[in-house]
């Protein structure tokens, strides 16, 4: 169980990216982050595990405060957060079972990981995941050769080599076509679900994440303006969050709609 | 839609200096340096016709090397210089990859980037042949003073290429690594090498080169191998023995040129 108490982060040019956002997660919730850019969804989920300092507010990963470690500590408790980026993340001149094994990375000794002689028990895991993702026969190729979904499926396989109790979703499906995207999200809630896993995952594809999370919190200049059942959310919840706009699903999806066009203008532009 | 309301022209403006008063001093500021900077050059016709002639002289020698008279000299020198330029390079490897990742703004804290930082500078402010001049006075005429010429001259040159790549290298990589709780060694091995490991190879291999070429020019100031032949081969007027030497290391220039440039891509 995650939660969070009063986290804000204010970065050093005086900008606040998050104020004071309280939630708590349990076990086996996926918890859908949305909000337009800028809203802070990236900085939450990087407070959690402290790529980003939060300038105050406390994390709670079971009944450990991660804001109050350093070092070594840290470290370990950085093992219990599994992370999946937007565009992978993955190392790409690694093969696929290195980038599996990297998530073990905080369990074992520098010497093991740097000849490459992991844990059987590691090692087995790892294959058991490849498994699962259905990358199995791909181990031993480069991860740069492999496709956007594909690649994906071995950041979640890293992710869940740690053996975690959390995990951090960060724009899974930026990158992904539609089939594709479908297909992630499913992985992931499937393997939520098996293992009891609370996760938050940041999502900008709104349909998307109505279909598949429990759970929709909606962030808007840092700051908490909705938390419900993705049902829940409406029309003009949508707007209260992204501003004002046309939500009617017939509507072309573009962000930038052109304006009307304004023949007076471009004649002030050259006169 | 009628386009006719629209303007039929468009400009692109001055990108770098906005404004054209700027714009015509500098241009006309760099006129008169030019103009003032020729009339004050002055020319010897003399003296370029005995160069040339003299130049004649060598171009002649140069198409009738003479391989064999300075044989034993050659291949002594020869040897100074490839054992100088291989033992020079790795040294320079060993020592540059520390500073190197030292250097990188995204891996180490402050102090330890601005230490590394100016013994980069120091070693890249420095061109080869000052440094040779002061080692050869140092620890006497050589291929020794050579060698610590080249180790030297390489950390300046590799440790700044390497912490620029590395702190080009995808943020996002190191930022998954670092999330999985790993070490600042298990980074640097797991999210650091790989991405700047083939560079370095080519790099290393590119400064094989460069220190082949710098041990034949360090030579002339006292620091051993080929160099040192060369010298007195032309001080000698026995410019086919030169020749020889020139098109030697013009071979074996272009030889690792080549070897360097197939295994860079090979290891892409």
């Amino acid at each position: 169980m995650l939660t969070l108490k009063g986290l804000s982060k204010t970065y050093r040019t005086g900008d606040s990216a998050l104020n004071e956002v309280s939630f708590t997660v349990p076990g086996g919730q996926i918890v859908g982050l949305i909000g337009p850019s800028g809203a802070g969804k990236s900085t939450l989920i990087r407070c959690i595990n402290r790529l980003v300092e939060p300038t105050a507010g406390q994390v709670l990963l079971g009944n450990i405060d991660l804001t109050r470690l350093g070092g070594a500590g840290l470290r370990t408790q950085r093992r219990r957060i599994g992370m999946i980026f937007q565009e992978y993340a993955l190392v790409e001149r690694l093969t696929v079972m290195e980038n599996v094994l990297s998530g073990r990375l905080g369990y074992v000794p520098f010497w093991r990981s740097w000849t490459r002689r992991f844990p059987a028990e590691d090692i087995q895991r790892a294959w058991a995941l490849l498994d699962r993702v259905g990358l199995m026969a791909h181990a031993n190729k480069r991860a740069d050769a492999l496709s956007g979904g594909q690649r994906q499926r071995v950041g979640i396989a890293r992710a869940l080599a740690q053996e975690p109790e959390l995990l951090l979703i960060d724009e899974p499906t930026a990158s992904l076509d539609p089939r594709t995207s479908r297909q992630i999200m499913r992985l992931l809630t499937d393997i939520c679900a098996e293992r009891h896993l609370p996760a938050i995952v940041n999502i900008h594809d709104v349909p998307l994440a109505k279909q598949f999370v429990q759970r929709l919190i909606g962030l808007r200049a840092g700051q908490v303006v909705f938390d419900g059942a993705p049902q829940a959310l409406d029309e003009a919840m949508l707007t209260h969050i992204y501003g004002e706009e046309d939500w009617q699903p017939a509507a072309p999806e573009e962000d930038d709609a052109p304006p009307e066009p304004t023949i007076t203008d471009a004649r002030a532009l050259v006169s | 839609m009628s386009t006719s309301n629209y303007p039929r022209h468009w400009k692109r403006p001055p990108q770098i200096i906005q404004h054209p008063g700027w714009r015509l001093g500098l241009g006309i500021a760099a006129m008169v340096y030019l103009v003032l900077a020729i009339g004050s050059l002055e020319i010897d016709w003399q003296r370029v016709s005995i160069g040339l002639e003299r130049g004649q002289r060598f171009v002649v020698g140069f198409l009738q090397p003479d391989f064999v008279s300075r044989q034993r000299d050659i291949v002594q020198g020869l040897s100074e210089s490839l054992t100088m330029t291989l033992t020079s390079t790795v040294v320079g490897i060993l020592i540059s990859i520390p500073i190197g990742i030292g250097a990188a703004r995204n891996l180490t804290p402050r102090p330890v980037y601005l230490v590394c930082r100016s013994i980069i500078a120091v070693s890249r402010s420095l061109q080869e042949i000052i440094i040779a001049i002061f080692l050869v006075a140092m620890f006497g005429f050589g291929p020794f003073a050579g060698f610590l010429t080249l180790a030297f001259a390489t950390i300046g040159f590799l440790a700044k290429l390497l912490a620029d790549d590395i702190e080009e290298a995808s943020h996002a990589q190191l930022e998954a690594i670092h999330a999985t709780g790993a070490s600042w060694w298990q980074m640097i091995n797991y999210a650091v090498e790989p991405q700047v490991l083939p560079r370095l190879i080519g790099l290393s291999l590119y400064r094989l080169d460069i220190n082949f070429r710098e041990s034949a020019v360090i030579g002339i100031v006292g620091a051993g191998g080929i160099g040192a032949t060369l010298n007195t081969a032309i001080d000698r007027y026995e410019y086919d023995s030169a020749g020889a030497i020139l098109l030697i290391i013009i071979a074996i220039v272009m030889v690792s040129e080549y070897t360097s440039g197939l295994v860079r891509k090979w290891v892409q």
